[in-house]
Formats: C-alpha cells, structure tokens, sequence
C-alpha cells in the first residue's frame, strides 16, 4: 500500500488559482475551502455507473487525493451509463480507463488506485489512509462491508444505491448520525431482490445519484451545509420526485449501537447468504448444454422450451420458446405438459434454475435448465442472437 | 384514506402501481389492506411467521415506525405509508 500523504501546508499555486476561480470567488469555498478540498483525501470504491460522475466531479473540483478500488472490466453493457469510460475503452481496466480521463481533467490530482475486490482482508487498511469514503457498489455483501468498515475507521461512509428508476442516498456512519445497518440491520435474502443486471437500471439515474454523493462528499470536506447526515432521500426519477425520510441512530446496532456486537470485520459472503458470486447460474437443478438443446432441436425431438424471462426482454431476442416470466410461473402452470421433455431457459440460467427447482416441486419429471441462459445460446451456437 | 408508497422493486406485484390507497386505523391494518388486495406481496414483505422482514422498513410520513409504535402506530387520513426496501445497485 502506497504512503499517506504527509501534512505538509497546502497551498494553490497561479495554474490552480485560475482552474478554481469559479470556487475562489464564493464565501462558502474561498482560498480556505479550496485548500480544505486540496488536502482531502477520498476513497471511492467502485468506478461503475455511481462511481463514474463521484469522480468525476470530486476531480474537477479540486479534491487532492482520491482514490478509486475496483477490479472489473470495461464491457459495452456498461457504457450506456458509466460516463467515466468511452467506447474505446472496452475490455480495459476500469481503474486505467478511469485515471485516463481523471487526470486529463485535473493533472494535479494525486490518483490512487487499487486494482482488488474491496474485502475483509483490506478493507480496514485502505480506509485508514483517506478522510472519507463513497459507496458506489453494486451489492450488499460490499454495502455491509464499506459501512462497517467506515464504523471501525470512524470515516464518514457517502451512500447512494439505485435500482431502475429509484435511488438513494444518505450520510451514514458520522461519529453523531446513524450508519447503514442501523436502517437496514440485515440484508435481503439472495434472490429477493433483483440486481441490477437482472432488473435493468436508466442510464442517467447513477449520474443523478453519484453527483449527490460528490455533492455530499464536497459538502463534508467543506463544512458547509446541511449534509445527508440522519436523512434517507428517495429519489424517483420517473416522477421526478424527491422525498426523505428521518433516520435515527440505532442504540441497538450491531456495529455502531451502543453494545456492539460486530467489533471487527465479518464474512460478508455469508452474512448475505451467498457463497462466492453468480451462485445462482448453477444451482444443483438438472442442466442442458445450449449445443445438446440445439442438436436436439434440429433432429426435430420433442423438446418444449419455455422462456421465463420478462416480455420486454424477449422482445431484445429469443430462442421462440414459450414466454411465461417466472413471477407468472405459479399461476400459469397449467400451460405446461408434464409428460413432454422441458428445457426452461432466461438470460443467464439463474431464474431459469428458480423456475426447474419450482416445477420439479410441482411434480414435473422431465424438465432441464439451459446452463447459461440465451447469452450462452449467443456465444456457442448463434452469434446473430444479440447480448443484452 | 392513506397512501402506501411502494418501491420499484415490488411494483410487479401491485399491478406496477406507485402508490396503492388503503384503509385502516394503524400500520397493521393498512398493511392487511394491503395483502388481501395484492398477496402477492406478502412473502416480499413478511417472514413465514408473520415479522416485518429486516431488509424492510416502513415509514408513516418521514417517522419509522420502529421508533413509533411499531405496527400499531396510528394511521390518519391523508397520511403517507412508505415500505422502503434496501437496495444495492450502483456499480454494475
């Protein structure tokens, strides 16, 4: 791990004068808070679709240190909101992608990235060497993780999730206001709730969020303000409504409480009852290779393929199964013959698991999941069958 | 009459409406009104033995009800329900 940086007396010199005037010249920034900003240290973990504006905006705006974790991938899917990267860029490292445009913006920033999965094992060195930390991840294993993190550190954690078209922000984790678990004291069981990659997300809403974490986050170094702090915003995009809640510190949280009863870093995985990632895509229901179904299928066998995907995504594409979106499965299994062989497939093989582990429940025999969805489909036997 | 306020992810489940008016005195009886209209949500909402899932707070106005009175916390006229859900979504 790189070394602090040391508290030398921050100064601006003429370049930076002029790059900040706009800062220089309001009462609530001036030289002083200017310089505040200069000296801040900020650690955003995650440069996707939140992360992307967050840094952004903190690098134009003069924040000195910042630094990025991630260890993901530039694909095309991520490209229709994640600003910070172009189409050139895919198939690079975010974090190298990221620095590009970051430092093109503002050469004086001292970048620090780290190429790794925020975990258990680094989270809590990392978090010492900055003054405050923004959660632009994608899942709550890493959210419980950040905000206990930030609780053991004593950093103020910037929060903001999306899912669709909502969002959320707040200030968790301040030495007064109250931290994420004290909201949520567990998480979802996997599966409840959709992901992001499973339930779509508008392409702006990230940007609306993360430049209300940099807000928040320029807010904190400043001291200025009416932070997030003890406030829940809800934030509807359709409607373009904004709403916010109270939210009090919890005397019984497990982390932050008054007894607490997590004192170091636990085994997010477990905690959020998933072991390792993607579980869901081989989940011990009996599977079919996409090459076996389309052999099949071309030496005209009976074989029933059903699509348990949404309406919208069988428009994107399909394999010309039966659509019947695994919420519907239920009520409309009386479409289905039990005595015909059945191979359910979906995007990835993850609903289509839930809906075979379903219908074997419901006393079908001869049913199959199609290992790795229609993108498998794409990849191995048809190229013409678009990605999504 | 109130309002409950539901979030994106639960909204397959209530004919993907935003907000659904109810009837009842307290937060329970709201969410009765609720259930017996959309079951569905139920097992979204509830544990098999009928507790408010953790992952699933519920407001009446800008107040949680944890630190109200709970599911009996009063419900009037014109008041606003909220269930909010975490979620996680952001990088991906």
């Amino acid at each position: 791990m790189a070394t602090t940086t040391t508290e030398i007396p921050v100064t601006l010199n003429k370049d930076e004068i002029l790059r900040y005037s706009r800062h220089l010249i309001m009462p609530e920034v001036g030289m002083e808070g200017q310089q505040k900003l200069k000296a801040a240290r900020v650690l955003c973990i995650g440069t996707g679709g939140l992360g992307s504006p967050l840094a952004l905006y903190l690098a134009a705006a003069g924040v000195g240190t910042l630094g990025l974790v991630d260890f993901d991938v530039v694909d095309y899917t991520n490209l229709q909101r994640q600003i910070i990267h172009s189409t050139a860029d895919v198939g690079r490292k975010k974090l190298d992608s990221a620095a590009d445009k970051l430092t093109a913006i503002n050469p004086y920033l001292n970048l620090r990235t780290f190429d790794a999965r925020l975990s258990s094992e680094n989270a809590l060195e990392l978090f010492r060497e900055f003054d405050i930390i923004a959660d632009g991840t994608d899942n709550f294993p890493t959210r419980y993780l950040v905000n206990d993190a930030c609780v053991l550190t004593g950093k103020p954690n910037v929060y903001g999730s999306i899912f669709r078209f909502e969002g959320q922000a707040s200030v968790f984790a301040t030495e007064a206001g109250p931290c994420y678990r004290c909201l949520y004291p567990e998480p979802p069981p996997p599966g409840l709730v959709p992901s992001c990659a499973e339930g779509g997300v508008l392409g702006i809403l990230p940007g609306l969020v993360g430049v209300m974490q940099a807000t928040e986050v320029i807010k904190l170094i400043l001291g200025v303000g009416d932070p997030l702090i003890g406030r829940l915003l809800l934030i509807d995009a359709l409607g373009m409504k904004f709403r916010e809640l109270k939210l009090r510190k919890n005397l019984e949280c497990p982390v932050c409480g008054t007894h607490p009863t997590v004192t170091k870093l636990i085994d997010y995985n477990q905690f959020c009852g998933m072991r390792g990632e993607e579980k869901s895509v081989s989940s011990g229901v009996p599977e079919i290779q996409v090459e076996e179904l389309k052999r099949r299928l071309d030496a005209q066998e009976d074989v029933f393929v059903l699509d348990v995907r949404e309406p919208h995504e069988y428009q994107i594409c399909n394999l010309g199964g039966h659509l019947i979106p695994l919420n519907d499965l239920p009520k409309r299994v009386h479409e289905l013959d039990s005595s015909r062989e059945i191979v359910v497939h979906c995007k990835m093989g993850g609903r289509s698991a839930k809906a075979v582990e379903f219908l074997r429940q419901a006393g079908f025999t001869k049913v199959r999941n199609l290992a790795g969805g229609i993108n498998a489909w794409s990849d191995r036997v048809d190229p013409r069958v678009p990605k999504y | 009459m109130s309002k409950i306020h539901i979030p994106t992810p639960l909204r397959q489940f209530v004919g993907k409406q935003a907000a659904v008016e109810v009837t009842g005195a307290t937060v329970a009886e709201a969410m009765k009104a609720l259930l017996t209209e959309h079951p569905e949500l139920r097992r979204h909402l509830y544990t098999e033995d009928g507790k408010l899932r953790a992952f699933v707070n519920v407001y009446v106005n800008d107040e949680d009800i944890r630190y109200l009175q709970k599911e009996e916390t009063a419900v009037k006229d014109g008041d606003n329900i909220s269930i909010v859900p975490s979620i996680a979504g952001g990088m991906a």
